[in-house]
């Protein structure tokens, strides 16, 4: 399906193209092929496919030393469990599903309104939706109860933004308001995109009465959102069930796995090679006895009859004693491993240190498998815009016509810091200002009185060229509804001062200047985009003016100015650097007034462009660069950007536990360093920090290598061993060491110069650099880049690595990384979503991983080596005893107690071990971050610890073995009866164990 | 939805986590080696106490008079019965109680497929499984003319069968005069009383209840003509159930009687004594020793001194590694004293 077609109430024709109907199937398993499916799935697993071979090969009597239920029994448990919980998740999934799929909503059917369930409803149905009520299906918006076709929706089931959003029905629609007659009749075509899970775009073309009107993701009301401040509206289904945008983003995320497990199948590999040395070694110890004693001893214990010669029985042996011993690879291990880490991501969940009181949010382990992981960072890849920052915008300053506002000043005209005592300008004069802003200039408000020409020009702009929503339940109390918190400030400032935004149509704009209500026609948004990185509006003054204003990032605007303001240009990029130097947020605002006619050929390109299926996004931005041009500066504005709240002392207790912090960010140079310096990643007493802002291959590598040559010389010689390592050209998945530079240093790279070094052969090079600095910044990072990064260090550095942030930018980078962990904050829910942990604030990070990170390593990697140990010394027994029973496949041990030994007779021990063991409590674990280090070098759980395990398991279980069996040796009881008898020993064993 | 503030979600657990300071370790190093020294040196005057006497009559070429039993077992076709003696004496009272055992070295009792050579509800009594037993007694489950073997597998199959007869000569040049041999109250108590039962009588004997089975090959009367004694015949015969009982190690040692009535409930009083062999089980083939051991035993059971041995071992260890942490630890205090005088 590359393009679909669809005729409004024509069920006929729809049907032929065989659209689903809009039932949704979350759920995996049906009563019938649950038992089968998940049981397919279970065994994909290798450990519970090694055990029901292991079954299979207890069930052949001449082999099986045991009884068939020893692994049975806990085979069934473990499966039964995974099964249960699948069970009830499933059951779960099905009765949310069912309650989806029947619920009711209304459906225009002949002339007529037909209640009906949702899953009932088929492409090309329209159907009515109420206020308050969720999304059916996606359904392009056709009329509704208010003017022009608007329809107010929120988002949060789809992104988590709690915002309004307004959605526009075209004109030609929205005519056939709610008239049955003429919706009934409405057979409209719709030629659109196939399925696809894109949440914000949506193009295609409606045909009615032989006319084309094209369609975007405006007019598109997705499944999943709620229908809010509108009574009715009636909408065109175009995708059903499965095929919305909300299921079709319902993709199983990618399943990230811990260093602990890929090291635990190496382990069990190791297991199994041990496992299958020793029944070698034993399988041969029982040719030679069969052939030495057996053979003669046949008097009394004959050979079976298909064992021809000691060589047969000891291929017998070899695998009645695999199955003997295969309590070296515990089954219950995965089960166990699964436990402990769902414990201690309920510690996390339950952690009121991590609770943040005013957002009502405690810190969220989302992913049950990572844990210990936590306890191993050692590179912190952190946004900064609502990660370090609070992403809470202030208006704070601004620059008018080459003029600074917004600097305190005391009673005697001199500059002043800005502090709580300082006397907030007074706006009682406007009835409709906002109380909780707070500015400390006054002069810009006298300006404002003045009738300043610029100064209006410059707030007229901000009230208008913007695409917030207001709201006015109250006369008077404007609530804004703002997707992005910046432009929120900046309306909210241009209200304070005086251009209130009171009210916007799709066609008008309501504006109260200075007390004066004045209504502007809306002739075109040019949208934002990250490509753009700016936004233009163009109104039609009541004058009957054409203006266009804009706004947007000072580097992209200030190529499109006019020439004529060239020294306003450079005056104003001097405040901008001044901005950026106290870490603030700049933008740039400026307009155009446009000949009436220049717009006339303008707009007919412009919907034109509208018009097109085929790329229509650059034929768009074409049209919008033929506006924005010539444009005429007006100023610009700085919005601050306050930290959280204990941040420096977090990066500094972070970097003392030897934890890296990047800060990737898509803000400007200045702004990100200057947040970098007022949270401790660059500090003053730094030995030097490089700038890396080379604009091509060559620039950018001397630059590297010059930085590389003040931190560590010997490093750019052929001699060293990192170097002629490299030059070996090691096969693919290599590792470049730790390299410690003679001091500390901090970098700074621009996304251009990044390009460049993530290409080819240039990325060890910015590695090799990188890596050696104490801090790096990388600036006007897309989210590509940021992924990029982190999959770098992913790729060439055997480390853990940690994504933390906030915005959907992240959330490329929060995927890619080993543990990522979102931040509930202003940007909507995006990266909370995709992240496996979140917390609501950056300073739970050092107890996310100070703590409990450390905590769940250590017990990790202590019940890993307890489990181990214990199992080797339980089943190393039974070598120990072939010796002495002719190298039988004789059991030291009960059978019960095999089955029963993990499952039942350890398991309290090993689990309150790794549930409740705290080697420091948390007061020295924050205190000394060094305690952090072992954890980074996996020190606790490794292949040697394992040989260690290994070795005193082997110790241990000679010493639990030959003790008693010296003791036991012709022992008798006190009434003389001898008690040297097997069940005596093993049960003697047993106690021992 | 604040988390709720309980001492287990928020890991507030009381614990407690001993710090192992050398005023805590190093007395208790001393107070457990010398708790174990002591003990161990009980254990050991004690097991060294027990006095033991055995005799190998295997009967290999040249030690003593069974060689020509061992000899004519050779070719055993029909178990011949042969009689061969040990003579010894004693210089002194053998204190008493004396326990007389037969021991057995290099059978594997606990060869997997030898123990698992028995049907446990057969010996149960149980009058189903008396004629059907386990498959696990093959080759030992039926004759071959297909009768079910009772006792079935291996185990008894191999059932122990020399026998001993003890006499005392009181004066030199005397009369042997036949000692008293206990031979009841020599199985654990729970085997003959509960694993071990027989199948119910049918018209009050037992010969009819095991009627339609075989005695194992080997043996030479069928089960029920174990004894003459009808509470010690059948499957709770004493000989029976101690042999099926089966040792953990290929040498073993098992009960044959206790000696504590008449004169002897002391002891063995000095003289000259004769130990009667009936001569009748093969282990030459396989390498197998026999003997026969008197003992008496103290309240830790029979003589074995390792576990004395092992206790004073371990109980030097402790005071050992205690004088070295010491040792350690005065060198270091005074150290720390030097530098926290230097500071």
């Amino acid at each position: 399906e590359q393009v679909r077609y669809l005729q409004a109430n024509s069920r006929e024709l729809n049907s032929t193209f065989g659209y689903p109907n809009n039932t949704i199937k979350t759920s995996r398993y049906s009563v019938f092929n649950f038992l089968p499916l998940n049981l397919f799935e279970q065994f994909q697993r290798l450990a519970n496919a090694y055990f029901l071979i292991l079954l299979f090969l207890q069930l052949i009597p001449q082999i099986s030393p045991l009884a068939w239920y020893t692994t049975v029994i806990p085979l069934m448990v473990v499966l039964s469990i995974t099964a249960v919980k699948d069970a009830i998740d499933d059951v779960k999934r099905h009765q949310n599903d069912n309650h989806v799929n029947n619920r009711s909503v209304l459906v225009v059917m002949n002339g007529r309104i037909k209640e009906d369930k949702w899953m009932n409803i088929q492409v090309g149905d329209i159907i009515k939706l109420k206020n308050n009520q969720p999304v059916t299906a996606d359904v392009l918006l056709l009329s509704s109860s208010e003017p022009y076709g608007l329809t107010y929706i929120e988002t949060a089931e789809l992104d988590g933004e709690t915002n309004l959003k307004v959605k526009q029905s075209i004109s030609v629609t929205s005519n056939l308001e709610d008239n049955l007659g003429l919706l009934s009749a409405f057979d409209g075509k719709v030629r659109c995109e196939s399925p696809n899970n894109k949440l914000d775009k949506f193009t295609g073309i409606l045909t009615f009465k032989g006319k084309n009107y094209t369609l975007d993701h405006d007019k598109l009301l997705l499944r999943g959102c709620i229908i809010r401040n509108t009574d009715w509206c009636y909408g065109l289904v175009i995708y059903t069930g499965p095929d919305t945008k909300l299921m079709q983003n319902c993709e199983k995320s990618t399943f990230k796995r811990t260093h602990m497990d890929h090291l635990l199948n190496v382990l069990v590999l190791w297991i199994f090679l041990f496992l299958g040395g020793m029944c070698f070694i034993l399988a041969i110890g029982h040719g030679i006895w069969e052939n030495k004693k057996g053979y003669y001893f046949q008097d009394f214990l004959p050979w079976e009859e298909y064992v021809s010669s000691s060589v047969v029985s000891a291929i017998l042996t070899f695998w009645s004693y695999f199955i003997i011993l295969n309590t070296m690879v515990p089954i219950s291990l995965y089960v166990s491993v699964e436990i402990i880490r769902l414990g201690n991501s309920c510690y996390i969940n339950w952690d009121r240190k991590m609770y943040y009181a005013p957002k009502n949010t405690p810190a969220q382990a989302r992913t049950t498998t990572l844990n210990e992981e936590l306890g191993q960072v050692k590179y912190v890849f952190s946004d900064k815009t609502g990660t370090l920052t609070q992403n809470i915008m202030i208006f704070n300053k601004c620059s008018i016509n080459g003029t600074i506002y917004g600097r305190g000043y005391d009673k005697n005209g001199q500059r002043v810091e800005v502090s709580e005592e300082t006397e907030k300008v007074d706006f009682s004069y406007n009835k409709l200002a906002d109380p909780k802003f707070s500015f400390y200039d006054n002069t810009l408000v006298e300006a404002m009185k003045k009738g300043d020409h610029w100064v209006h020009l410059f707030f007229l702009s901000l009230s208008l060229c913007h695409t917030v929503m207001s709201e006015e339940k109250v006369e008077g109390k404007l609530v804004y509804q703002a997707q992005s918190p910046d432009e929120g400030a900046l309306v909210t400032a241009a209200r304070n001062f005086g251009f209130v935004f009171r009210s916007r149509t799709s066609e008008t704009i309501m504006v109260v200047e200075m007390g004066e209500t004045k209504v502007y026609q809306l002739l075109a948004i040019l949208d934002f985009s990250n490509v753009r990185k700016r936004m233009s509006v163009i109104v039609r003054t009541p004058e009957d003016r054409v203006m266009l204003f804009c706004k947007g990032a000072d580097t992209i605007l200030c190529q499109l100015l006019h020439p004529s303001c060239r020294s306003l240009r450079d005056v104003t990029m001097d405040h901008l650097d001044d901005f950026a130097f106290e870490g603030l947020r700049t933008l740039m605002v400026a307009y155009r007034e446009v000949d009436n006619a220049f717009y006339q050929a303008w707009s007919k390109k412009h919907s034109e462009a509208c018009l097109s299926l085929e790329n229509r996004e650059d034929k768009m931005s074409d049209v919008y660069e033929e506006m924005e041009k010539d444009l005429m500066l007006l100023g610009a504005t700085a919005i601050e950007d306050k930290l959280q709240d204990g941040v420096p002392e977090t990066i500094t207790i972070l970097n003392k536990a030897k934890i890296k912090i990047w800060v990737l960010t898509g803000d400007k140079q200045e702004t990100a360093v200057n947040i970098a310096y007022a949270c401790n990643i660059f500090e003053e007493e730094m030995d030097g920090i490089f700038i890396v802002e080379g604009k091509n291959d060559e620039t950018v590598r001397q630059e590297l290598r010059l930085a590389r040559n003040k931190m560590k010389p010997e490093s750019l010689l052929e001699s060293d061993p990192v170097n002629t390592y490299l030059n070996t050209k090691p096969q693919m998945p290599f590792r470049i060491p730790e390299e410690v530079p003679n001091g500390k240093y901090g970098l700074i790279i621009n996304g251009y110069s990044l390009a460049y070094a993530l290409e080819g052969n240039l990325e060890l090079e910015l590695l090799r650099t990188v890596c050696m600095c104490k801090g790096v910044i990388c600036c006007r990072m897309t989210p590509l880049q940021k992924a990029q990064v982190v999959e770098l260090v992913k790729r060439y550095k055997k480390v853990v690595t940690l994504a933390i942030g906030d915005g959907a930018n992240d959330v490329s980078m929060i995927k890619a990384a080993h543990i990522g962990v979102g931040i509930t904050g202003q940007e909507g829910m995006q990266a909370m979503l995709n992240s496996d942990y979140a917390i609501s604030q950056f300073r739970y990070l050092q107890r996310l991983l100070l703590v409990h990170g450390r905590w769940s390593y250590n017990r990790m990697c202590k019940f890993l080596s307890y489990f181990f140990y214990k199992n080797f010394a339980f089943t190393l027994m039974h070598f120990w005893y072939a010796f002495f029973s002719g190298f039988s496949a004789q059991t030291v041990y009960d059978t019960w107690f095999i089955t029963f030994y993990n499952l039942v007779y350890t398991s309290l021990p090993v689990l309150s071990l790794s549930l409740f063991d705290q080697d420091v409590n948390e007061t020295w674990s924050l205190r000394f971050p060094e305690l952090y280090d072992p954890g980074q070098h996996n020190l606790y759980f490794n292949k040697k610890e394992f040989v260690k395990c290994l070795v005193r398991g082997i110790y241990s279980s000679f010493v639990l073995f030959f003790i008693p069996m010296r003791t036991i040796h012709n022992s008798v009881h006190s009434d003389g009866k001898e008690i040297s008898d097997y069940q005596s020993f093993s049960l003697v064993v047993q106690y021992c164990t | 939805h604040q988390p709720d503030n309980t001492a287990f979600t928020q890991q507030r657990l009381p614990a407690w986590q001993p710090l192992l300071s050398a005023s805590i370790a190093l007395p208790l190093f001393f107070c457990a080696g010398l708790a174990f020294i002591g003990l161990g040196l009980g254990l050991f005057y004690s097991s060294n106490g027990i006095k033991e006497l055995e005799y190998d009559y295997t009967g290999n070429p040249g030690t003593g008079n069974c060689s020509a039993c061992a000899l004519a077992d050779q070719d055993r076709a029909p178990p011949l019965r042969c009689s061969c003696a040990w003579y010894f004496s004693l210089r002194e009272l053998f204190p008493g109680p004396v326990y007389l055992y037969y021991e057995l070295t290099n059978f594997y009792q606990n060869n997997r497929r030898y123990s698992v050579s028995r049907d446990d509800t057969q010996l149960s009594g149980l009058p189903s499984a008396l004629r059907h037993p386990a498959n696990e007694c093959a080759p030992y489950q039926r004759r071959a003319s297909g009768l079910p073997i009772a006792p079935c597998g291996a185990i008894a199959n191999s059932l122990f069968n020399d026998s001993f007869s003890l006499w005392h000569q009181r004066q030199p040049g005397g009369p042997y005069v036949e000692v008293p041999l206990d031979r009841t109250g020599i199985a654990w108590w729970t085997d003959c009383h509960v694993k071990f039962r027989n199948p119910p009588l049918v018209n009050g004997s037992l010969a009819l209840a095991f009627q339609g089975t075989a005695p194992p090959p080997n043996w030479p009367r069928p089960v029920y003509e174990l004894s003459p004694d009808p509470n010690n015949t059948g499957f709770i015969n004493q000989d029976f159930v101690v042999w099926m009982r089966t040792a953990a190690l290929p040498t073993f040692r098992k009960l044959y009687a206790r000696i504590r009535q008449g004169n002897y409930s002391t002891g063995l009083p000095r003289g000259a004594y004769l130990v009667n062999i009936t001569y009748n089980y093969p282990v030459r083939a396989f390498g197998g020793h026999k003997l026969i051991v008197f003992s008496n035993i103290s309240w830790m059971g029979g003589k074995n001194p390792f576990l004395g041995i092992a206790y004073l071992v371990v109980g030097s260890l402790c005071i050992l590694m205690g004088f070295v942490m010491l040792v350690v630890y005065i060198r270091y205090q005074d150290q720390n004293d030097e530098d926290e005088d230097a500071e």
